[in-house]
């Protein structure tokens, strides 16, 4: 089949060499994107060891069910990634697309699923400013700081939040590989937006990974 | 390109990470003292790394590219290490 261009860029030995230089790329991105969620986690991990009880009290009134189901998505949405690029090595286009399709339905049921939970959050008194209060916590037995509470709230806000802003560029980038997969642009040399965008949804799977156990099961949860 | 490993290969690694998924759930639910975020952040380790292996296909990956994929992690762990030493040292930070 006639290519306008070779897939092999000018200033690479070989393909493979071409391949091995975009994966780097990749990950080298994929280390600052760590550094910006480990900052996170590092605040986080300090609050929570200065504010243990208030942390463990406002853990176990998130909905872990919600969690549990959007971690299994996510882990799901992963698998058919990783089939996509499994596929497009293969010359398999047709597969492709549904893989991707699918990674994209299952990223945004994740949102959807989300959304659901926040408003849950709202109705059960969890958003500073908003349906907080304070009394609540301070006739906690033993006394909890409200401040301190909130304090958990804001950081499962802003690292949920972030790593849902994540998954939402994610869906887009992968909008933009299955259009570009029906358009017959990849080939079985030529592949790796599809294997690098693998790797960015991988990345924020694993992410949410992490939150899951550090924002959810702070303490025990009662039966 | 041949492909690194079969399908069957990621959907074994995929049922894996479910099952564990499974285990950090449940094992919250028992009370394990001081020891629920060890676990949960160990099972979370696991499941991070077989996604690294498989499904980022470290595992049948150059050696640059291996280095690449970990040095991430030891630029955090200077962060991590630095920042909570500097609160644990100082008891009149927090």
């Amino acid at each position: 089949m006639p290519l306008d261009h070779s897939p092999l860029a000018h200033h690479f030995r070989d393909l493979d060499q071409q391949h091995e230089a975009a994966t780097l790329g990749m990950w080298i991105f994929l280390s600052t994107e760590l550094m910006v969620f480990g900052a996170l986690f590092t605040g986080y991990t300090v609050y929570r060891a200065a504010y243990h009880a208030e942390f463990a009290a406002a853990s176990a009134l998130l909905h872990i069910g919600i969690a549990g189901i959007n971690t299994i998505v996510l882990l799901t949405s992963s698998l058919t990634m990783v089939l996509a690029v499994h596929g497009v090595r293969q010359g398999r286009r047709q597969l492709v697309v549904r893989c991707l399709i699918a990674t994209a339905v299952l990223g945004t049921t994740f949102l959807v699923l989300k959304v659901f939970e926040y408003h849950g959050d709202y109705r059960d008194g969890l958003v500073p400013g908003l349906s907080f209060q304070d009394q609540e916590w301070l006739s906690h037995d033993p006394p909890l700081k409200p401040g301190a509470v909130k304090l958990f709230l804001f950081c499962y806000y802003a690292m949920t939040g972030l790593h849902a802003l994540h998954l939402l560029i994610g869906i887009g980038m992968i909008a933009v590989l299955t259009w570009q997969t029906a358009r017959g642009r990849y080939t079985p040399y030529s592949f790796n937006p599809v294997e690098v965008g693998g790797l960015y949804w991988h990345f924020v799977d694993v992410v949410w990974l992490f939150l899951l156990p550090l924002l959810y099961l702070v303490g025990p949860r009662g039966g | 390109m041949e492909p690194a490993m079969p399908a069957r290969g990621y959907v074994m690694v995929f049922l894996a990470l479910v099952g564990l998924t499974a285990a950090t759930v449940g094992l919250a639910y028992l009370d394990l003292g001081p020891w629920h975020a060890t676990v949960g952040l160990t099972i979370a380790g696991i499941k991070a790394l077989l996604i690294a292996l498989y499904f980022m296909h470290v595992r049948h990956a150059t050696g640059l590219v291996r280095v690449f994929a970990v040095v991430g992690l030891f630029w955090l762990g200077i962060l991590m290490a630095l920042t909570i030493t500097d609160y644990a040292t100082r008891a009149w930070l927090l």
